[in-house]
């Protein structure tokens, strides 16, 4: 049986890993090689990086990034943020990235998706989407959560699973940075109208929040603040995990 | 040296930055003489089958890799696609033929599994292998059933059984990454580096 997946994500500007990071072992909290090492160490089942860089010069500084970071790394590795083109996926690939999480890109151009999965195949292709409560529907948000779309999620959801994406990382906007939990009933509508694995974004701050996310259908989740401010060990997280009756690898 | 066969579909770099971590040296290669003379082989493999058959054909290595394994026996790691690859054909693109070293057609995942299989299972040798029971990183939506004679096997659970791996003499073929599972997944870079033999 398939365990479920604890993924630490890190935020990456020039080079550097922003949002407070607390660590109190490590020379650097900032560098995302020793901070993607720390976690692999903990027994983190993924990584992912996400460039918030928004220049042309920056994102040359991400691509050096994803080789030092690849270099140590022995569990798979997605990048996301601001991937536009077909070409921008391959640098990240070939430096070393091995899942491309794709989102304003998607939304903008489809087809995006289907040249991806059968490029470079649908177990790289990864769409994010970004999403809130609007009335009766979840709709998409895309530009960093700017600009709100006329689209449902769940049905985007489904359209990205036809076009030939192989997974779906799903961040609530209306919890994200809340810590109030990830946004189940999103969640659930989602997984039930998509036969793709679905990484839970946006709200955790304990256990018990991811619990509830992989008993609504999530098969891996996302955490930033619960392991940054080093409340909690990933270690610590998946023994608890273990314990609540989730199957999460013993590494 | 580890030859590296490049059939320019696959991503490569964490299988690259998986040997260098091991500090083996490695070299991609594209040479059907390179392929038969090497100590060490890699048929690394994501991406569609038939691609990569193609791109097997057209580089004019098919007699290379089926010589070093079913004459030479010397060390090859066939990985994920490469593993397919080893069979005769598969689901995924029907006319496409594979290396047909190993007599079995590859199959899709059935229905009431997410499909691709994305993430870690454990993997359990079933008969005397290169390495224990562990945890692997999968990203396949096709798979070997059963095992064929002859070759050692280890099976893992998704929606029922599958051959996750299958080894013979210095050959060994692996569904999943060893190259992204971890100090696991480095042991069995190791076992067969080092020239393991069941």
């Amino acid at each position: 049986m398939l365990k479920s997946r604890i993924i630490p994500c890190l935020d990456v500007n020039e080079g550097r890993v922003v949002k407070g990071v607390k660590f109190q072992n490590l020379r650097d909290a900032g560098d995302p090689v020793e901070l993607s090492f720390h976690y692999q160490d903990q027994g983190a089942d993924e990584l992912v990086l996400l460039d918030v860089t928004a220049t042309r010069q920056e994102r040359i500084a991400m691509l050096e990034t994803i080789e030092r970071v690849r270099q140590k790394l022995s569990i798979p590795l997605t990048v996301g943020g601001g991937i536009g083109s077909i070409e921008d996926a391959g640098r990240l690939l070939n430096a070393g990235a091995d899942k491309v999480s794709i989102n304003s890109a998607a939304v903008r151009n489809p087809d995006l998706i289907e040249a991806m999965s059968t490029r470079f195949g649908a177990q790289c292709t990864v769409v994010a989407i970004d999403a809130k409560k609007h009335g009766e529907i979840f709709q998409v948000l895309t530009r960093s959560g700017t600009t709100a779309e006329a689209i449902d999620a769940v049905a985007w959801a489904a359209r990205a699973e036809s076009l030939g994406a192989g997974e779906i990382l799903l961040t609530s906007f209306d919890r994200d940075g809340t810590r109030s939990g990830y946004d189940l009933p999103m969640l659930s509508a989602v997984t039930d109208a998509c036969a793709l694995p679905v990484i839970a974004s946006g709200g955790a701050d304990s256990v018990a929040h991811m619990v509830e996310a992989f008993q609504h259908g999530a098969h891996a989740v996302l955490a930033a603040s619960i392991f940054h401010d080093a409340n909690m060990t990933v270690r610590e997280v998946k023994l608890k995990l273990a314990a609540a009756g989730i199957q999460v690898r013993n590494d | 040296m580890i030859q590296i066969i490049n059939t320019g579909v696959a991503n490569i770099r964490s299988l690259q930055a998986a040997f260098d971590r091991l500090g083996c040296t490695w070299n991609l290669t594209v040479s059907a003489k390179e392929i038969a003379d090497a100590s060490h082989v890699v048929l690394p493999g994501v991406g569609a089958f038939a691609a990569a058959a193609e791109s097997i054909d057209q580089l004019g290595l098919r007699n290379a890799i089926i010589d070093r394994i079913n004459q030479l026996d010397s060390a090859t790691l066939c990985i994920c696609l490469g593993m397919q690859l080893l069979c005769e054909s598969s689901e995924e693109s029907k006319s496409a033929k594979g290396l047909g070293i190993v007599p079995k057609a590859i199959t899709r995942f059935g229905t009431g599994v997410k499909i691709p299989q994305l993430g870690w299972n454990e993997v359990r040798p079933l008969d005397n292998g290169p390495y224990v029971t562990g945890e692997a990183y999968f990203a396949n939506s096709y798979r070997l059933e059963t095992a064929p004679e002859g070759w050692g096997a280890a099976e893992t659970d998704y929606g029922g059984k599958f051959i996750s791996s299958i080894w013979r003499g210095r050959t060994l073929a692996c569904q999943f990454h060893p190259e992204l599972s971890g100090t696991w997944g480095e042991s069995v870079l190791t076992q067969w580096i080092e020239g393991i033999t069941c």
